[in-house]
């Protein structure tokens, strides 16, 4: 048709070349020597002061690693990665010991501040609009710890926090100071023996968040890490691990950028989630490193393992992810549901332009009684972009009065584009109810031309559109993170930066 | 000079000549009427005027306030006040009506260089208007047209003409589906829109919405073009005796 021809003409020009957050920093940085050995993971580890446990951990991951080679069963395609060729760890050269945030180097927190983090203790008044549906709460408060490259450089309100017994701290810190928990937690969701990234990630991490929220807590704020890659040729793997004890409660916001390149940077993190009985862990992810551009040039290879494990009775893990972001996404975000009366939910939005590559969706893997789960996504793709959804749902011998609900749907724009839904259904118990809806449309023609003939423009109809499409899900975010959210939604579709 | 001026517009949709020469002119603060056998390019005008993608203008030309219309977008037409009821009103799931319209309004006026509404100031404008439509305020926290009945739907497009002030109103069927109290809320609405700078195009198929909303000018198309023009009265004859006069003339 004519007129369908058309739209796909003016999809074409929605370009992906005017990524928002691509500058660069110029600071100094503190790189171990390129390439990977058993000497890079000692270099890191002395870097970190790291207790002796610490570096056979890492050394016992390395030699996993080498033992397996690159999955390639996910729906995407990239050149060898030659990963002697890339630095694994870079982190700022601080001037002297950093006492506190004022010591930062300057052109840190100027990077900070373009992106819009605070990472001075200000409590932040948010003049954005709720998430239809949400609640406006005025004058609330995020924790910020800021990752740049390898390191943490700061972690805003720690002292409010552990007034509240909340230890959230840079992943290093921890290991330093609070060894017991990280010993008893670390690698027990995502063992070192575990996937080719994960392996990776165990060997190298350099840093990450930690957070434990002590029995019969409320964590007092949101909590929030934002991860940016500046250094070239780095990749980044940083390592959070989150331990919700009995009967507490902790919201976890985490977002990403990289700058501007031509050559493809990788990001395998490790998440390693722990809720105890009744304790209940939000983890919430806007996903925004840098695509590459209209030629599928650059971006990021986004490898990373995401896990977590509802360990008690009625405990409770919600996975909420925007991802708009990476050359190429390769994630899924899981939940082991072992606690009897344990409950996953998974909300993912993921949106593809250009030439982007997304593979993501969760598993969910139900052992306990009476444990159940919730999913939905939707994905968009547009450009010459491919979506796949890809979601495994299990029940074990026992996990008897097991229910999952997904609810998978794609939208597409234009007609270069594609979207995929692989579901896997493994049910090993006969009483367990799994449903799964799929649906795929196109932003009709019709639809676009009615919003236009009202005066919008054709950005604003087809984000308009698409703000209708991902609702739902957008309604899961934190209020913050939903305008956020939504601004970076219209972005990676228009390409028109505003 | 005329509001409109369609001048031997001559219009094909893929390959197809479906307005072979259209003529038509509508002067401020007229309400003209266009009727017509089913498939006689009613709605094309509609659309062409408007500019929607997927028709070729090949001959002829729009003017409005003396201006190239076919130079515009589709968006600069709707800032400059040309509004179309649609006939089929579409659904968008997941969009409230009230953040369409306020979207809406606000782009028009950014085009035009005004400022946006405030949010209270907009709420205040658009809960007014639906009221005196008997639009209930559920209906305006629900996804555009979603679920909507026919005539809630048709009533929703009056809302947001009159929420939107156009100058060029064109209402394609806007009576189709409408029960006998719809059809005089709507028949109200369009009256109390009516001024000496603002002229309606409704076209329609039956007599009684003219009976309320009462036209100057009735054309009759037939096969792409506007074969005759005249009164109110012309409306009744062709109740009377249907199109085939026409169809042999055209
Ligand atoms: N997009 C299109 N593709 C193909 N044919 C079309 C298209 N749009 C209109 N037509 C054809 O053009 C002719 C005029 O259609 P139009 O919708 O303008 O008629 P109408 O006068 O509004 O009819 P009705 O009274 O039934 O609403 C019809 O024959 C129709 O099939
Ligand atoms: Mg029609």
């Amino acid at each position: 048709m004519v007129a369908a021809q058309e739209t796909a003409e003016r999809v074409a020009r929605i370009g992906v070349d005017q990524y928002r957050y691509g500058f660069e920093t110029l600071i100094e940085s503190d790189k171990a020597p390129k390439g990977l050995s058993e000497d890079t993971v000692r270099f890191i580890s002395a870097k970190k002061n790291e207790p002796a446990w610490m570096l056979e951990w890492r050394l016992q991951a390395y030699r996993y690693w080498l033992t397996m080679t690159e999955p390639t069963w996910a729906r995407v395609h990239y050149p060898q990665i030659d990963y002697q060729d890339i630095y694994y760890y870079a982190a700022p050269k601080p001037k002297k010991q950093l006492a506190s945030i004022d010591e930062i180097d300057p052109e840190i927190l100027k990077t900070y501040e373009k992106l819009g983090i605070p990472l001075r203790e200000v409590a932040i008044l948010e003049d954005v609009e709720p998430p239809p549906g949400g609640e406006q709460t005025a004058n609330r408060k995020i924790a910020v710890d800021a990752v740049f490259d390898s390191v943490s450089v700061a972690t805003t309100f720690k002292a409010e926090l552990k007034k509240a017994g909340v230890i959230f701290m840079p992943i290093s810190e921890a290991i330093r100071e609070h060894p017991e928990l990280v010993q008893k937690y670390l690698g027990t969701v995502v063992p070192i023996s575990d996937n080719f990234f994960a392996r990776l990630n165990s060997a190298v991490f350099s840093d990450g968040s930690f957070v434990y929220v002590p029995p019969g807590v409320r964590c007092p704020m949101e909590l929030s890490t934002y991860f940016r890659i500046n250094e070239r040729n780095t990749g980044q793997f940083e390592r959070t691990l989150i331990i919700a004890d009995r009967g507490s409660h902790v919201s976890y916001l985490e977002g990403c950028t990289a700058p501007q390149r031509d050559e493809n940077q990788l990001h395998a993190a490790v998440v390693e989630l722990v809720a105890l009985d009744d304790a209940e862990i939000k983890y919430s992810t806007v996903q925004n490193w840098y695509p590459g551009n209209s030629e599928g040039k650059g971006g990021i290879y986004n490898f990373v393992t995401k896990r977590g494990d509802c360990r008690g009775r009625n405990s409770k893990i919600s996975w909420t992810q925007v991802e708009t972001g990476s050359a190429i996404t390769w994630k899924y975000p899981s939940c082991i549901l072992r606690g009897d009366y344990s409950r996953g939910e998974f909300y993912s939005i993921a949106i593809s332009n250009g030439f982007q590559q997304v593979d993501s969706g969760t598993k969910m893997f139900h052992l306990g009684k009476n444990t159940s789960s919730w999913v939905i996504s939707k994905g968009i793709a547009a450009g010459k972009s491919r979506n796949t959804y890809r979601g495994l749902v299990s029940a074990n011998r026992n996990a008897a009065g097991a229910r999952n609900h997904t609810t998978c749907d794609s939208l597409l724009i234009g007609d270069k584009c594609g979207a995929h839904t692989v579901p896997y259904v493994e049910a090993k118990n006969s009483s367990a109810t799994f449903e799964h809806e799929a649906t795929t449309s196109k932003i009709s023609e019709d639809v676009l031309f009615y919003c236009i003939q009202r005066g919008m423009s054709q950005e604003e109809a087809v984000s308009l559109v698409v703000n209708g499409f991902i609702k739902e899900v957008l309604q899961k975010l934190p209020m913050e993170f939903a305008a956020e959210a939504q601004k970076l939604i219209s972005i990676s579709l228009e390409g028109s930066v505003g | 000079m005329p509001l409109l001026e369609v001048r031997n517009l001559h219009v094909c949709v893929e390959g197809r000549e479906i307005l072979h020469g259209l003529d038509l002119t509508v002067n401020a603060g007229e309400a003209h009427a266009i009727m017509g056998p089913n498939g006689s390019g009613k709605s094309t005008l509609g659309h062409v005027i408007t500019g929607k993608p997927g028709y070729q203008v090949t001959a002829g030309q729009i003017l409005f306030k003396g201006e190239d219309l076919l130079a515009l977008a589709p968006d600069q037409r709707a800032a400059k006040g040309i509004f179309l009821a649609f006939q089929y009103p579409v659904e968008i799931p997941g969009v409230t009506t009230m953040n369409f319209l306020r979207t809406a309004l606000n782009a028009q006026r950014k085009a035009r260089g005004q400022s946006g509404y405030s949010t209270p100031h907009f709420l205040k404008k658009a809960r007014t208007v639906a009221k005196q439509l008997n639009i209930p305020q559920s209906m305006l926290k629900r996804g555009v047209n979603v679920g909507f009945s026919g005539g809630e739907k048709k009533r929703n497009e009056i809302l947001q003409m009159a929420l939107f002030e156009p100058s060029m109103c064109i209402l394609d069927e806007i009576d189709s589906g409408l029960d006998i109290d719809a059809l005089r809320i709507v028949a109200e609405g369009i009256n109390a829109m009516r001024s000496q700078d603002r002229s309606m195009i409704m076209i329609t198929h039956y007599q009684r919405l003219l009976n309320y909303v009462v036209p100057d000018v009735v054309n009759v198309m037939s096969k792409g073009r506007v074969v005759k023009s005249g009164d109110k009265q012309l409306a009744l004859e062709l109740e009377a005796s249907g199109y085939a006069q026409f169809e042999n003339a055209a």
